[in-house]
């Protein structure tokens, strides 16, 4: 178990910046989530904890060790692959007990570990397989197996689950979750996929272009996004982001009306506004705050998302819970909850009102 | 019903007319073979008398005895032996570690060197016999077995090199990334997960080169002069003198030669195989 640290973390490739001044502290035993699209950096961050890349700048430390230059072997971490990564000329059971038979434990101990861990995972009956005669649940749950084994300081995943299919993807998901309640060790988890890091994260650490955006509790980030990247990447479905221009009572909306969001005052000047699907409502066309024409609905059964084509706007989601029966082309009222409004700026941060 | 039945007997027709045109290129393909074997057996006298009779009226191993007993035969197999398994060996040995560093690392020179290997590809080897033959005398080396397995060696290299690359990129490098978290040094790594996955494709390099080593003629012919240095191929030639061509001992001898090849596929076939469809990692 150990703290995992970085301070003013560069990495290039050549003259190619791929990761620049990352500052994080990760506490023992948190359960962290780097999360951004393909191409942030996030894995090449990942790989450089594991020793696999070298860093170009800066510090990385496990625990009180600055590991800068230690070798992967040296840095007792455990790391699971997209690909999973068995060795396929190796059975199971050999497979788990690998890094115990590099270090040479004896046999005995060898084997009840790899008992013990392949208990935990329910893969007793698959121990003298190989892995090509395993599913991709199964093999994904080996890899889990062949990290647990050894005890390491720190577990480091890399989209260990995009490569399952949507039903045991989720399974897996709370299978890594309870692993982590029952180990409580420190793990770093690499994904594109927002639901996996709302629903594993102790904190999310959202990535952009090779720099650290925000840094938050899953809650946080959706709440209290710092920018509008993060805003739009943290939420499903993603937040609706339209122009906005301000007049003198607040910003207006189409059809003429106004909407003041919390803490608006006259000196902010956003130039977009954003608000997610569930902070919208439907209401009478009189009473409404901007009105459109329903385009499609998509039924999930415990929620029903209304794309709405508003005037001037990008067709904006709507959500509603339970099955609502929304033809479309029907005309619709929208009305905002102005406390869950959210401004920003030109270069694309949050502005905070004056009250919040 | 009709319409079942006739997409049936065309499936039918489909399938024979496929074994047929495997079965004519089988044929196709053996029947040397089956001529070498044919007059190898063929007693002397006969040879000229049946024409070309599908079977001769005798048969006799006559040219096999002659062929191990009283020529240098089995000089030439042993020093095709020798040069055929060292050159299969040194090349499989310098291929394996240049395909390895070709496929994983990064370095200063890489692409020249890609494309030096290429070069050497594109010249017919007519034209390197006259300066090939000046180094080898210089060096001393004319008429040695040695000389045979250098140039063999040198020429095999780069061809081989681009197979055991093609090899080594098929093995993803999160498995050795992952040996070297679980605990490897990269050599390590490289012993335990890499080499024993590319088995079939060291084996694979080692027939084609032997293969290759086994049957070279030019070569042979111009470096070594003396009977006990000829390989199998040059040595073959002893049987056609200046009074005519012994027939039934060269195919003896030829049909003897095919078995060491023959032995070394049938010994490499299955990681061949394994080869081509074992499944690393995702599926």
């Amino acid at each position: 178990m150990a703290e995992i640290s970085f301070s003013n973390l560069s990495k290039n490739y050549g003259s190619i910046e791929v990761l620049r001044n990352i500052n994080l502290y990760i506490k023992d035993g948190e359960f962290i989530v780097l999360v951004g699209p393909s191409g942030c950096g996030k894995s090449t961050l990942l790989r450089l904890i594991a020793g696999l890349e070298t860093i170009t700048g800066g510090e990385i430390s496990i625990g009180s060790q600055i590991v800068n230059d230690l070798e992967p072997r040296d840095r007792d971490l455990s790391m699971i692959f997209q690909s999973y990564a068995l060795y396929p000329h190796m059975d199971v059971a050999r497979n788990m007990g690998f890094s115990l038979e590099i270090r040479k434990e004896n046999k005995d101990k060898r084997q009840s570990l790899v008992a013990k861990a392949a208990k935990t995972l329910g893969l007793e009956d698959y121990l003298d397989r190989l892995p090509k005669a395993l599913s991709g649940g199964q093999r994904q749950r080996v890899a889990m197996g062949r990290a647990i084994v050894r005890k390491p300081r720190a577990f480091l995943f890399d989209e260990p689950l995009s490569n399952l299919d949507a039903a045991l993807r989720i399974g897996m998901r709370f299978e890594i979750a309870k692993l982590h309640q029952k180990l409580g060790a420190t793990m770093i988890y690499v994904t594109h996929d927002q639901v996996e890091a709302m629903t594993l994260a102790d904190r999310i650490v959202v990535m952009n272009a090779g720099e650290i955006e925000q840094v938050g509790t899953p809650i946080d980030l959706y709440e209290q996004p710092q920018t509008l990247f993060v805003a739009k990447f943290i939420g499903s479905p993603s937040m609706n982001i339209v122009p906005a221009s301000q007049s003198d009572d607040g910003i207006e909306l189409p059809g003429g009306k106004t909407v003041k969001p919390g803490g608006w005052s006259k000196n902010l000047n956003p130039v977009q506004l954003g608000f997610r699907p569930e902070h919208l409502s439907l209401v009478e066309i009189g009473k409404a705050d901007c009105t459109g024409k329903a385009i499609v609905t998509e039924h999930l059964g415990s929620d029903t998302f209304v794309y709405v084509d508003v005037k001037g706007w990008d067709p904006v989601i709507v959500r509603q819970r339970g099955n609502s029966n929304i033809q479309s082309g029907t005309e619709l009222g929208i009305s905002f909850d102005t406390s869950r409004l959210y401004m920003f700026a030109k270069d694309g941060k949050t502005i905070r009102g004056t009250d919040t | 019903m009709t319409t079942l039945s006739i997409t049936h007997s065309k499936r039918i027709v489909a399938s024979l007319a496929r074994t047929l045109a495997l079965a004519c290129y089988v044929v196709f393909a053996l029947f040397p073979i089956y001529w070498l074997g044919k007059i190898a057996l063929t007693p002397s006298k006969e040879l000229f008398k049946n024409g070309t009779a599908w079977w001769p009226d005798s048969t006799t191993f006559e040219h096999f005895t002659t062929v191990v007993l009283h020529t240098d035969f089995l000089v030439f197999f042993q020093n095709s032996m020798i040069v055929s398994v060292s050159t299969a060996f040194f090349v499989t040995l310098f291929a394996s570690a240049a395909g390895y560093a070709f496929s994983r690392f990064q370095f200063r020179g890489k692409n020249i060197a890609i494309f030096v290997m290429l070069l050497t590809q594109m010249f017919p080897l007519l034209m390197l016999i006259a300066p090939i033959y000046r180094i080898v005398s210089g060096l001393g080396l004319h008429n040695s077995l040695t000389s045979l397995i250098i140039v063999y060696t040198a020429f095999n290299i780069p061809f081989a090199t681009f197979l055991m690359q093609s090899f080594f990129d098929g093995i993803p490098r999160d498995l050795e990334d992952a040996a070297m978290i679980d605990g490897c040094t990269r050599f390590q790594a490289l012993r335990r997960i890499v080499f024993p996955l590319t088995l079939p494709g060291m084996a694979a390099t080692l027939g084609f080169v032997f293969t290759a080593a086994w049957s070279e003629l030019l070569f042979a012919l111009m470096l070594i002069d003396s009977n006990e240095k000829m390989t199998f191929p040059s040595g073959l030639l002893n049987f056609v003198s200046k009074f005519g061509v012994d027939w039934g001992q060269m195919m003896a001898a030829g049909i003897l030669a095919l078995i060491p090849s023959c032995l070394f596929f049938i010994f490499i076939q299955r990681y061949l195989v394994q080869g081509l469809t074992s499944g690393a990692v995702k599926g």
